[in-house]
């Protein structure tokens, strides 16, 4: 059966995908591995992207592994999760007014060289995928478009479909 | 008096989302990979959703003004089996064509008794169920005099985090179909049509609401 197309998220979204479960807190309150996770969301011509959302998977045994956090008026987003437990990465899913379909991409927090996704990706694009330590935590900046275009991940196409018909 | 032009596919101001912010790299596909954390998803449940969140016009103490509508149908994946226990999130304009969000300048009333937000799970047949009202068009800022039709905006989580679909549904026999930007921003003409619903008089709750039957089918995984 074809897929339900996607349309864009519009402006006025965050009535109806607030930050819950967890917001951009997923981690259990206090708990001592808590990571902080922050960066901004950038245009083609490097301006912030207020209007964009951020949604962050990551599984886990013991919390919702889950967060949904909007940018603020500067672009800029921070989560506060637990490190990832058997993968090396978190699967975020960014969407922002002016896309007309999400984009998926992945946080990594090594690059590992035997990982079956980075290897097919070539190596001088590779570290727009790495959050990077910093005096906060840990850097993850977005970028839609650009020099710095960070990578995006294409679900497999159903037969005869391109993933992201409306690219 | 020039008649109104309908979109075609020769021309058609299809809405391709803002330049600066659309990526010009091919996206990388994903690995076939059963170990990928975009195999699972993340799963929601009762304490996720409020008894009075799937009926929109109950959210106050008063009654919203509109039409009360039903917007009911179900959720399958791309084997055409039903997609259980999933959550959906709905957000709309009210009845003038207004969204409760300090971001809306549209001169249109607000409505003390209608927020225009929902979230429901799908059942053990994929059936989802919102009761809420009919929303108004209202128009594009950007745009000198383009207005949206009708319609909801639904979120819909899957079993696999990369099923994740964020979409618009639109009414049957609106005359602003034809020329809406956003809803062309779909090029295939079929693909297009699947985002309007059905009047279906099965869902209507007699002397109450019209109901609307609206499928959603995730992506292929």
């Amino acid at each position: 059966m074809p897929a339900t197309p996607s349309q864009t998220i519009g402006p006025y979204f965050h009535i109806g995908l607030p930050p819950f479960p967890g917001g951009s807190d997923p981690a259990p309150a206090g708990h001592p591995d808590t990571v902080t996770v922050h960066g901004y969301v950038r245009d083609g011509a490097g301006q912030p992207v207020p209007d964009a959302l951020l949604e962050f998977w990551q599984g886990g045994a013991g919390f919702t592994g889950f967060a949904r956090v909007p940018t603020d008026d500067d672009g800029h987003y921070t989560l506060r999760t637990l490190p990832p437990g058997g993968a090396p990465y978190v699967a975020l899913c960014v969407f922002a007014r002016g896309l007309t379909h999400h984009l998926f991409t992945r946080v990594y927090f090594t690059l590992p060289e035997n990982d079956p996704l980075l290897r097919t990706v070539p190596r001088e694009r590779r570290g727009t995928l790495l959050a990077k330590p910093d005096g906060a935590g840990y850097r993850f900046d977005v970028h839609l478009r650009g020099e710095a275009e960070t990578v995006f991940l294409e679900p497999r196409a159903p037969k005869g479909r391109r993933g992201y018909p409306q690219r | 008096m020039t008649a109104p032009q309908p979109l075609t596919e020769q021309a058609t101001p299809r809405y391709r989302g803002l330049e600066n912010r659309r990526p010009q790299r091919p996206p990388i596909p994903f690995v076939p990979d059963p170990d990928a954390v975009e195999a699972a998803g993340p799963v929601f449940g009762t304490a996720d959703v409020g008894p009075f969140d799937a009926d929109l016009t109950r959210q106050h103490p008063g009654e919203p003004i509109g039409e009360r509508i039903v917007v009911a149908g179900r959720v399958l994946d791309g084997q055409g089996r039903p997609v259980r226990g999933q959550l959906l999130e709905l957000w709309q304009a009210n009845a003038a064509g207004r969204y409760v969000h300090r971001g809306d300048r549209h001169a249109a009333p607000l409505d003390p008794n209608f927020t225009g937000t929902g979230r429901c799970l799908t059942d053990d047949e994929g059936w989802y169920r919102f009761t809420t009202i009919r929303p108004g068009a209202y128009p594009l800022e950007e745009c000198a005099n383009t207005w949206r039709p009708a319609h909801l905006h639904f979120s819909v989580f899957g079993t696999a985090f990369t099923e994740r679909l964020v979409t618009q549904m639109y009414f049957p026999g609106d005359p602003l179909l034809a020329y809406d930007p956003v809803l062309h921003a779909v090029p295939d003409p079929a693909a297009r049509r699947s985002l309007v619903a059905a009047h279906d008089p099965a869902l209507d709750e007699p002397m109450y609401a019209l109901g609307y039957r609206w499928d959603i089918v995730l992506g292929s995984r």
